[in-house]
C-alpha cells in the first residue's frame, strides 16, 4: 500500500473560503450595528400608522407626523435644552480637568504615575447604580440635587477617564523637542504650550470634548436618579416611556442617537488613536 | 560675545551618574565638539548648558553671568536638535521668525533677519512651505537658520547631522563649518562621529563614562591621546596597543624588539596603524586579513598574540599567512600606564 495523502485544497480555494469568511464576518458586524439604527429611523420618519405595520418599508415615507408629535410633546424641548446644558458643562469640566492631567502624564515623571493611570481607569470600574444612592444623599445635602451642575459633575466623572487618556496619547504624540525648542527661543513653559503644543493638539482636544459631550448626552441612569424637575432628554424619555405611544418612543430615540452618531463619526480618528490603533 | 565656563558640574539620574564633576572652559567664538559614544554624558552636558536639564551640582557661566539657575530663554543660547524640531504648524518663515517674535522685534527687523539667514542657509525659496513639505536636509537648514536668526551668544547643536544620509551629511558639514565660522558664535557641538569632530572642531572634548578624558585641538587629540581610551576611540582603525617588558633604564622590550621609552615601573606600548612601515627588522606581524582600500591597504594581523592593524602603501603584495616585520616611526610611539590608562609623557 502506498501512502495516500488526501488531496490538499488548492491555495486559491483556501483563499476564496477565507475571503468569504472575512466578508461574511464584516457583513454580520455591520448589520449588527446598522439594523437597529435603520429600524429606528424608518419608524421615526414614517407616519404613526405605519409604525405598527408589517412588512417594513426599506426607505421611510418621510412623514414628519411622529417627529412633530414628539417635538410638541409636553416637556420635550425643555428636556432637550437641559441635555444640551449638561452636556456642554460636562465637556468643559472634563477637558478642563482631563487635558492638564493628560499633559502631566505625558510630560512629567512623578512618583505614583503608573498607579495614577490605573486609578483613572478604575473610576469606570464602580457601577453607577452603586454610587447613585450615596451621591443622591450627598447632592441633597449640598443642594446639588436636581441641578444642571450636579448632573454635569457626575457626567464629567464618567467622561474624565476618556478625556485623560485621549489627551495623554495626544500630547505624547507631540515631540517634547518642539517644546524645548520653543523654550530656547524665548518661551516660558506656558507660552510654549500655547504657541506650539496647543495648535498641534487642538483638533484632538476638540475630539475628546465632543466625546465627553456624547457620553453626557447618552447617559441615562444618573440623569434619572439625580434630577426630578430638570430632566435631561434621556431621563425624560425613560420616565415617559411606558406612558407614551410607540411613535413618540421612536422619534425620541432617533433624536437621541442622531447627534451622538454624527459626533462620533466626526472624531473617530482620535478614538482610534486612543486605543492605540495608528490611523494616520 | 561669550566664554563658557563649566565648573564642577555633575548630574545624577537616580542611582545613575551621568556626569562626574566636569570642568571645561570654552573660549569666545570657539567651536567645541563634545565627542563620545552614546551614554557618555555628552548630550546631558549640552542640555545642562542649554538649561533643559538642571545640574545636580556645579556652576555654568556664560560670559560673566552664572546661568545654571536660569531658564533656557534667559541664557542667550540657541539650540539645534537632532530631530530638527521644526514647528509643523508654522511656515518656514514663521519658524525662523519664532524667536524674534518672542523677543518682540519690530516687523522690519524680523523680515530682515529671516531673509538674511534664509539666504545664508539657501532656503529662501522655501519660506512659504510647511515642515511636512520639506526633506530632512531642508528641515535641518531651517533649524540652523532659526538658531542663527536669534544671533545668540552660544549655539548648541545636538548631533545635528546624524539623521541625514551620508552624502548630505558631508555636504552639510562643510557648509555648517563655513556658516558658523562666519557668524563668529561660540558653538558647542555634540556628536559620536569622530570624523565630524575632527573636521569641525577648534577643540574636541572626548568624553567617556561621564568624564571629560581629554579636551584639546583635534591633531593633539589624535597624535597625543591623553588616555588609552582616546587612542582606542579616535582613529579608524584605532591605535594598536602591545604589552611591554621593562629591561631597565628606560628600555622596553615589545614583541622581541627593544624601544626607548619612559623611565617608569610599567608601561604599555602604543602606535597608530598608519605610523608603521615594512622594514628589514620590526614587530613581526602575522597577517590574517588584507583589505585593499585603494590609496592604501588595511592589514589585520597578530603581533605576539595581540590583534594589530597596519595601514600600508598599496604597492606591496601581502597575503594572509605572511609574516612581515613592521617598524614603527620612533617619534610616533606613545606609552600608557597599564594601571591608570593615562599617557606617560
Amino acid at each position: 500500500m502506498s501512502d495516500v495523502t488526501p488531496p490538499a485544497p488548492r491555495p486559491e480555494e483556501v483563499g476564496r473560503a477565507g475571503r468569504f469568511l472575512f466578508w461574511a464576518g464584516i457583513g454580520l458586524l455591520v448589520l449588527w450595528v446598522l439594523v437597529p439604527i435603520w429600524f429606528l429611523f424608518v419608524n421615526a420618519l414614517s407616519a404613526p400608522s405605519e409604525v405598527t405595520s408589517f412588512p417594513k418599508r426599506l426607505w421611510p415615507s418621510f412623514d414628519m407626523a411622529s417627529l412633530q408629535f414628539f417635538w410638541n410633546f409636553q416637556g420635550v424641548t425643555r428636556a432637550l435644552w437641559n441635555s444640551v446644558k449638561v452636556a456642554v458643562l460636562t465637556m468643559i469640566l472634563s477637558i478642563g480637568m482631563g487635558a492638564p492631567a493628560g499633559y502631566a502624564l505625558s510630560r512629567f515623571d512623578f512618583p505614583g504615575k503608573e498607579f495614577f493611570r490605573v486609578l483613572v481607569i478604575m473610576t469606570r470600574a464602580f457601577p453607577l447604580p452603586l454610587l447613585a444612592l450615596p451621591l443622591a444623599v450627598m447632592f441633597i445635602r449640598t443642594g446639588l440635587d436636581d441641578t444642571v451642575l450636579g448632573l454635569a459633575l457626575v457626567h464629567a466623572m464618567l467622561a474624565l477617564p476618556f478625556a485623560v487618556l485621549i489627551t495623554y496619547s495626544l500630547f505624547s504624540g507631540i515631540p517634547v523637542e518642539l517644546e524645548e525648542a520653543a523654550w530656547t527661543l524665548g518661551c516660558t513653559r506656558f507660552q510654549a504650550f500655547v504657541k506650539v503644543v496647543l495648535p498641534l493638539a487642538l483638533p484632538g482636544i476638540a475630539a475628546s470634548a465632543v466625546f465627553a459631550f456624547v457620553i453626557s448626552w447618552n447617559e441615562v441612569f444618573a440623569a434619572a436618579v439625580l434630577t426630578i424637575e430638570n430632566r435631561t432628554l434621556t431621563a425624560f424619555l425613560l420616565q415617559s416611556l411606558n406612558v407614551s405611544p410607540l411613535p413618540l418612543k421612536f422619534a425620541g430615540g432617533a433624536a437621541l442617537v442622531l447627534p451622538a452618531l454624527i459626533f462620533i463619526f466626526a472624531v473617530r480618528k482620535y478614538l482610534f488613536a486612543m486605543w492605540g490603533i495608528a490611523n494616520r | 560675545m561669550a566664554e563658557i565656563a563649566i565648573k564642577g558640574v555633575a548630574k545624577q539620574f537616580g542611582d545613575f551618574t551621568a556626569l562626574h564633576s566636569v570642568d571645561l572652559t570654552i573660549a569666545d567664538q570657539e567651536f567645541m565638539v563634545l565627542l563620545g559614544a552614546s551614554g557618555c554624558g555628552k548630550t546631558t552636558l549640552l542640555r545642562i548648558i542649554a538649561g533643559l536639564e538642571t545640574p545636580s551640582q556645579g556652576e555654568v557661566w556664560i560670559g560673566d553671568r552664572r546661568v545654571d539657575h536660569l531658564p533656557p530663554r534667559e541664557r542667550g543660547i540657541a539650540m539645534v536638535f537632532q530631530n530638527y524640531a521644526v514647528f509643523p504648524h508654522l511656515t518656514v518663515f514663521e519658524n525662523i521668525a519664532f524667536g524674534l517674535r518672542m523677543a518682540k522685534l519690530p516687523q522690519a527687523e524680523v523680515t530682515r533677519r529671516v531673509t538674511r539667514t534664509a539666504e545664508l542657509m539657501h532656503i529662501e525659496q522655501l519660506l512659504k512651505r510647511y515642515s511636512g513639505e520639506l526633506s530632512g536636509g531642508q528641515r535641518q537648514r531651517v533649524a540652523v537658520a532659526r538658531a542663527l536668526a536669534m544671533e545668540p551668544d552660544v549655539i548648541l547643536m545636538d548631533e545635528p547631522l546624524s539623521n541625514l544620509d551620508a552624502l548630505l551629511r558631508l555636504e552639510m558639514r562643510a557648509e555648517l563649518k563655513g556658516v558658523l565660522a562666519e557668524s563668529r558664535t561660540t558653538t558647542i557641538y555634540v556628536t559620536h562621529d569622530q570624523v565630524e569632530a575632527m573636521s569641525l572642531a577648534d577643540r574636541i572634548s572626548v568624553m567617556n563614562g561621564g568624564y571629560i578624558v581629554q579636551a584639546d585641538r583635534p591633531t593633539q587629540v589624535y597624535r597625543n591621546p591623553a588616555a588609552r581610551f582616546v587612542g582606542s576611540f579616535i582613529g579608524n582603525p584605532p591605535m594598536n596597543f602591545l604589552p611591554a617588558q621593562g629591561t631597565g633604564d628606560g628600555r622596553w622590550q615589545v614583541a622581541g624588539q627593544v624601544f626607548d621609552g619612559p623611565k617608569v615601573e610599567a608601561a604599555e606600548f602604543a602606535i597608530r596603524p598608519e605610523d608603521l612601515h615594512p622594514a628589514e627588522a620590526g614587530l613581526d606581524a602575522e597577517v590574517r586579513v588584507v583589505e585593499p582600500l585603494g590609496p592604501h591597504t588595511l592589514v589585520t594581523a597578530e603581533v605576539a598574540g595581540q590583534p594589530f592593524r597596519a595601514v600600508l602603501e598599496s604597492d606591496r603584495a601581502i597575503s594572509p599567512g605572511d609574516v612581515i616585520p613592521l617598524a614603527p616611526i620612533p617619534d610616533r610611539i606613545r606609552w600608557f600606564d597599564p594601571d591608570t590608562h593615562k599617557a606617560i609623557q
